[in-house]
């Protein structure tokens, strides 16, 4: 389900709300932006795919003439779009290690036209509510703890730089990723 | 309910020459609050935090400071406030190098027709909350910038003030002397209630917070100030 600690049926669904595609297409802009190397094996698209359509998140279209799974065009439905909507909406659990979860999010949602600022506004505030639990832990907790609350806080201090440095060049990543602009919105 | 707020701001713009520094910035501050200010260079932190201090008039908008317009006092009346309810806290330059670090808590005091012997007694006592008792007699000059920093918030809480404004309070230490600098700011400020406004880009130095909100183009964000109500909210919870 999880490649790189970005959920695979989440970020295909994202990658459908632009358009409706073939399951070809899905892999290769995956393994494009998300992929970082590792590809996304076919019979995992599919299967993917057919569990979506299951629960009634993606429409599994007409078959075209030919043959196998390709010949299916999928699109997104409203309960796909609302699940892509909360997943994009919902800040990220703040723990260390985040950045590929978070990119895909940013690339996401810069793509589709989503209000990415926002959702970085939105981590941003969640980081800085959590460094503050860890604040106030280091207050009066024994040394051991006060270095592992420390250790937390410079991880979560790293991730908040990048997370500012991303929203100052939203404008720049929106380029790459969306050259035609937002579909939607 | 208009006591709930001690420090307010009220759709406040300032600019220098062309520039517009503040373009409508609010921010409501509660009495013993601990809050902070973050957002990128030139966003308008400073600009903001000398409004609220009545150091800078604004062009729009009012300033509050418990239950008066500031904006609208005169400069006698602005200065008396200054000198009495608000302590500074800067990153450089607040304290006089060539005197001792006893001289420099004992001034403001002393400014303020406190007697000398009471005045001196005083910086002594917070020189020694600050841990740096043993140097009273050294020019703030001489000492470390960790040191120094102490000297200025000692200044700043020996005042007894109501709000400490504090503008890149570590801007110049390190991290484990930033941290020992905002840990003994934040805990004697609580000890004693008094509200603090620091300005900082520094996340770590913002988390000691109980509120933080973001400036950006001369606005105040609110999105991270409903994250702050949070923050107070689980607290008051647990
Ligand atoms: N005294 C001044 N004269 C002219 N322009 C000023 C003055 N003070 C601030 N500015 C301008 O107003 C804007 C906001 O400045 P301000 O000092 O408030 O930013 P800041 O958020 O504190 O930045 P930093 O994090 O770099 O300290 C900037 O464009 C700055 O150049
Ligand atoms: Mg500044």
């Amino acid at each position: 389900m999880y490649i790189n600690g970005v959920s695979v049926p989440l970020t295909l669904l994202g990658l459908l709300e632009r358009e409706p595609s073939h399951g070809y297409d899905l892999k290769r802009d995956y393994d494009t932006y998300f992929g970082r190397g590792k590809q996304l094996p076919f019979g995992q698209v599919y299967s993917t795919l057919g569990r979506l359509a299951r629960d009634g998140k993606v429409a599994g279209g007409r078959a075209e003439p030919g043959e196998g799974p390709d010949r299916k065009r999928y699109s997104i439905t409203d309960a796909g779009r609302a699940e892509v909507d909360a997943w994009l909406a919902d800040p990220v659990e703040p723990e260390p290690h985040l950045q590929t979860i978070l990119f895909a999010k940013v690339t996401l949602a810069l793509m589709l036209g989503k209000p990415a600022a926002a959702y970085l506004d939105r981590q941003r505030s969640a980081h800085i509510r959590r460094m503050h639990q860890l604040t106030e832990l280091r207050r009066d907790g024994a040394l051991v703890d006060v270095l592992l609350a420390d250790h937390a806080l410079f991880h979560l201090e790293a991730d908040l730089r990048w997370i500012d440095l991303t929203s100052a060049r939203l404008a720049e990543l929106a380029a790459v990723v969306n050259p035609e602009g937002a579909p939607k919105q | 309910m208009t006591r709930a707020h001690l420090v307010e701001a009220r759709d406040v713009a300032k600019s220098f020459g062309q520039t517009p520094a503040l373009r409508g910035a609010s921010v409501a501050i509660r009495a013993g609050e601990i809050f902070a200010v973050m957002g990128p260079s030139g966003s308008g932190k400073s600009t903001l935090l000398h409004c609220l201090a009545g150091i800078f008039a604004p062009d729009r908008g009012e300033v509050w400071f418990d239950g008066e317009r500031l904006d609208t006092l005169g400069e006698a009346e602005r200065t008396r406030l200054r000198r009495t309810a608000f302590g500074f806290v800067f990153q450089f330059g607040q304290l006089v190098p060539e005197l001792t670090a006893a001289d420099n808590v004992a001034l403001p005091l002393l400014l303020n027709r406190v007697r000398r012997r009471v005045a001196y007694g005083t910086a002594e006592t917070w020189l020694g909350r600050l841990g740096i008792g043993d140097k009273g007699a050294n020019r703030t000059g001489e000492l470390s910038g960790g040191e120094a920093q102490r000297v200025a918030v000692a200044r700043a809480l020996a005042l007894a003030p109501k709000v400490i404004f504090a503008d890149e309070p570590t801007g110049s230490l390190d991290s484990l002397t930033g941290e020992k600098v905002m840990d003994l700011l934040t805990a004697l400020a609580r000890e004693a209630g008094t509200t603090v406004v620091i300005v900082t880009h520094d996340a770590r130095v913002a988390a000691y917070a109980d509120r933080v909100v973001m400036v950006r183009d001369g606005l105040v964000s609110g999105d991270l100030g409903a994250v702050g109500e949070q923050v107070s909210a689980a607290k008051a919870g647990r």
